[in-house]
């Protein structure tokens, strides 16, 4: 892979991300709200208010103005500061962030704890009764989603068996051991949710991955020489076979840093997603604005880093 | 109610023939606020009722953690900024007012030495000044002393209006004078019957000179202490994440003795209405929720748990139905429900008195809102057990048959009726909300059943109540015959409640549709009306005058007010805890404490 060839899609991915950032603000400005409705609607607050706030925020000027002054003040590392707590913007995402990173990487790490090893097993015994009840699993797995597993949750550990807690708290009073106690109970709801929608999607992706390199001849050829099955599937199975999954698991990294916005707000997980749900009720334009550009930023970086895994991974596939 | 028959009951209140709540519930079946009601009592010179907490505890602290859970974040800690009850409810933990209203209407101090009067003189006989004595000895958190320093400097940091503060239309028409270190006066341009606005409430809290002196006006954003609140209230600022949570403890200078009883408090925010009802009275998770706005059905389920109870305090929000005086069909000059416009058929009073017979407000009560909605057949608040006599409504399929037969409105082919080729079909819109879907249903079907036909319309929340010139689903446009929404009363004066139906204050294109007035309604009576009651300085004068503003909206079919929306909140069986409709929930938190 040539140095070139990165030089080159770095270079690809600044138009796009500009693009992006132009149609997103044209989304939310051409979006139905205002930030300040809540005052409109209460008559102990004279209009002038709003309309000074209005003025002062910059919210009178054409779309194309406040979208130059955004851009301008983003590329001097500026974010701007949220309308609705008047706080710098990136402030408030690093207040979210380690919970999201925490709660959403925990996630993402059980889904692969779990999905790896089925997913080779039943990719190495196809139709095999434990191929058939992990596919079946899978399937009810991400067919049921996130918003009714977790209100399921609730209601058995929560609600009915009183186990669990049913709201989320980034800071817990406890300290020491306590602390660990209390954050690994109010964790358990959300991570499985969470991590077991994901590891029912990447089973089957494994499986047939799987399934694709068993067949191959280089396998045949291996077991003939009297390697024993374990060393085949680890060492040549697997090894080939997680090149594609690896490329997945990079491209769903930005999920990590993004929040589910669905989980979040079952579990009043104060982390990127409920900001951004929140942000996106109020209208609060430069939240929104923020977070989706940085989410769209990290999604086209890590579909490079993805891209550049792949070659160096799979030697086969040439970059020019 | 006349003046006369009100002097009458005020003169019974001071001969003592007449409690002093019973009166109070006599003014409010009027639609007078119970705060207006005990300032009617002031001014006759009878002496505010003394608002005293029933507080047990007789230490401070030891009461373990307070956990609130509001399903609306806090986003700001400044009370000069707070958009919303959510703001308002997080700043009241650290700073306070110079006095609070309780839940009968009456003042009780908080950063204020004694409630002003008439008997010591505090309270000016030409209604154009009060005056507060403060309490010494009040400390900041900080270790800084309050005085009347601080009470002149939020007048006029609120009231600057390069600052754009909430709380500037309380504070722009007053001035305010320190007379000595512990003693300010409020002075007004005009006698001011209702003085208790400026520093009281709400409205009230008062923020350090120190912290804000050089944050004032434009620079307002900057103040490290919009997020870090120093107050002088039971609670001292620990954390505060936007949108997340806020937390406090205890603050062992407290002025008022053995308060608080909890070591510490946390208030989160997020989620939604139910799932925080749950977390209260099903899981006993926190110890109180706000705003219940959950279906009584669903929270007498989660009460029979036995962990927590709901308490509901009555106020002044009234979800009511707006009939559109204009034509909402025609558009002139890109604008359609226009003045000068006169609605096809909603302009004939006999269909809307048929309407008025045709909503089945005992039904809504009954099947939709329970506790959390009492069928009201006044404008302004009236709770049940003192609805007026006079201001009977009813529920009449046959008598609005009747009276639209007569009117002339025939029976036509499809069953709907018409009259010189115009049809009684209506399109009906109001936000999306469960309870409103239901009642549009329930609107609906008893107006099948007299020949009306109505389309009802949903607009998500967001849009309908948003002022964006643009989008025309708009609350304030209009765009429609009929709609449905809850009016809140902020504030306990009923004057700027009742400027909605003022001629010059109707929606228009031209003000941007920010006008209060969104029926257009437009009665010469009414308007004069209500400037004589903006001019009156006799108190009780004033009072019967707003008392028939109310009647003439009814009279005039203006609106179908259909149920009056207490507040409801949820707490813990153990939490004792004094809600008050006409302040925040938070208003008395020094005085929140747990049985053991």
């Amino acid at each position: 892979m040539s140095r070139q060839y990165v030089i080159r899609r770095i270079l690809i991915a600044i138009p796009s991300i500009f693009g992006i950032s132009v149609i997103l603000f044209t989304v939310l400005a051409l979006a139905p709200g205002d930030p300040f409705s809540e005052l409109a609607a209460n008559p102990a607050i004279p209009p002038e208010v709003a309309a000074a706030l209005r003025a002062k925020f910059g919210l009178d000027d054409p779309v194309w103005t406040r979208y130059w002054h955004w851009l301008l003040a983003m590329l001097q590392g500026d974010w701007g500061f949220s309308f609705a707590s008047r706080i710098n913007v990136d402030t408030l995402i690093m207040q979210r962030l380690p919970t999201t990173l925490i709660v959403i990487g925990a996630a993402q790490l059980l889904a692969m704890l779990v999905a790896l090893p089925v997913g080779v097993l039943a990719g190495t015994r196809p139709y095999s009764i434990f191929d058939q009840i992990a596919n079946t699993f899978a399937f009810i797995g991400f067919s049921l989603p996130t918003f009714f597993t977790g209100l399921l949750l609730i209601l058995v550990f929560s609600v009915q068996l009183d186990w669990l807690p049913m709201v989320y708290r980034a800071d817990l009073s406890a300290t020491g051991w306590q602390w660990c106690w209390e954050q690994l109970k109010q964790s358990i709801m959300p991570v499985t949710v969470l991590g077991l929608f994901q590891a029912a999607q990447l089973v089957r992706y494994v499986r047939s991955s799987v399934l694709d390199v068993v067949r191959l001849d280089y396998i045949t050829t291996a077991r003939s020489k009297g390697i024993g099955e374990r060393a085949v599937i680890v060492r040549h199975v697997v090894r080939t076979a997680l090149i594609p999954v690896v490329t997945l698991v990079a491209l769903q990294m930005p999920i990590v840093f993004g929040g589910a916005l669905v989980t979040e707000q079952i579990f009043r997980v104060p982390g990127i997603g409920s900001l951004l749900i929140s942000a996106m009720q109020s209208n609060d334009t430069p939240v929104v604005m923020a977070v989706t550009f940085v989410l769209s930023c990290l999604v086209v970086i890590f579909n490079l880093i993805a891209d550049i895994l792949y070659g160096w991974l799979d030697p086969r596939i040439s970059y020019r | 109610m006349n003046e006369r028959e009100l002097r009458g009951l005020i003169g019974q209140v001071k001969a003592g023939a007449l409690s002093r709540r019973a009166f109070v519930q006599r003014m409010m079946a009027m639609g007078l606020a119970a705060p207006l009601a005990t300032q009617l009592l002031v001014h006759a010179g009878v002496a505010m009722a003394q608002s005293r907490p029933s507080y047990k505890p007789t230490k401070r602290g030891g009461g373990g953690p307070l956990k609130l859970l509001l399903w609306q974040a806090p986003t700001l800690l400044n009370p000069h900024f707070a958009t919303g009850n959510k703001d308002r409810e997080a700043t009241r933990m650290f700073y306070e007012p110079l006095a609070g209203w309780d839940g009968d209407g009456n003042l009780r101090p908080a950063l204020a030495a004694a409630i002003p009067g008439r008997e010591d003189g505090t309270l000016a006989a030409d209604g154009k000044s009060v005056i507060w004595r403060l309490k010494q000895g009040v400390v900041w958190h900080d270790g800084k002393p309050f005085t009347a320093d601080d009470v002149v400097f939020n007048w006029q940091y609120a009231s600057d209006p390069a600052a754009a503060a909430t709380t500037s239309a309380t504070y722009k028409d007053v001035k305010v004078e320190k007379v000595d270190d512990h003693t300010v006066k409020v002075l007004f341009d005009a006698p001011t019957p209702f003085w208790a606005l400026a520093f009281v409430g709400t409205q009230g809290m008062i923020i350090p000179k120190h912290l804000f002196a050089d944050y004032m006006g434009a620079k307002s954003r900057e103040a490290p202490a919009n997020l870090k609140p120093v107050g002088t209230g039971p609670y001292k600022f620990k954390d505060f994440k936007p949108g997340d949570m806020v937390m406090g403890e205890t603050y062992p200078n407290y002025h008022m003795p053995n308060r608080p009883h909890f070591d510490s408090f946390e208030m989160k925010g997020g989620g939604d209405a139910v799932s925080a009802a749950r977390a209260v009275l099903q899981t006993g998770e926190y110890d109180f929720a706000w705003n219940m706005q959950v279906e009584d059905e669903i929270l007498q389920r989660l009460e029979k748990t036995g962990k927590g109870r709901v308490e509901i305090s009555p106020g002044g929000n009234i979800e009511h139905i707006q009939l559109n005086t204009t034509d909402p069909w025609t558009e002139i000059d890109g604008e359609r429900s226009r003045l000068g416009t006169k609605h096809p058929t909603l302009s004939d009073p006999a269909v809307r008195q048929a309407l008025i017979v045709l909503v089945d407000k005992d039904s809504v009560e009954k099947f939709i809102y329970g506790r959390t909605g009492n069928a009201t057949a006044n404008f302004v608040n009236n709770p049940e057990k003192f609805r007026s006599k006079n201001t009977k409504f009813e529920f009449n399929v046959d008598k609005a048959n009747d009276i639209l037969e007569k009117a002339g409105w025939k029976k036509g082919a499809d069953g709907i009726r018409e009259k010189d080729g115009k049809k009684l079909k209506f399109v009906y819109q109001t936000s999306i909300n469960q309870p409103r879907q239901k009642t549009q249903a329930i609107v609906k079907q008893a107006c099948q059943k007299v020949g009306i036909e109505i389309e009802v319309k949903a607009v998500t929340a967001s849009v309908f109540f948003s002022s964006d010139v643009a989008n025309p689903d708009t609350y304030t446009k209009f765009y429609c015959d009929l709609q449905m929404y809850t009016t809140t009363m902020t504030q306990p004066d009923p004057e700027l409640f009742m400027k909605q139906f003022l001629t010059e204050e109707q929606a228009t294109k031209a003000n941007k549709w920010q006008g209060r007035n969104i029926t257009r309604w437009s009665s010469k009576e009414y308007d004069d009306n209500f400037k004589a009651g903006q001019a009156e300085l006799d108190p009780v004068k004033r009072a019967a005058l707003f008392i028939k503003a109310n009647d003439m909206v009814i009279a005039n079919q203006v609106v179908i007010p259909v149920v009056a929306r207490p507040a409801v909140q949820a707490m813990t069986l153990k939490l004792k805890a004094a809600m008050s409709g006409w302040d925040n929930n938070t208003w008395d938190i020094q005085d929140w404490y747990k049985d053991a």
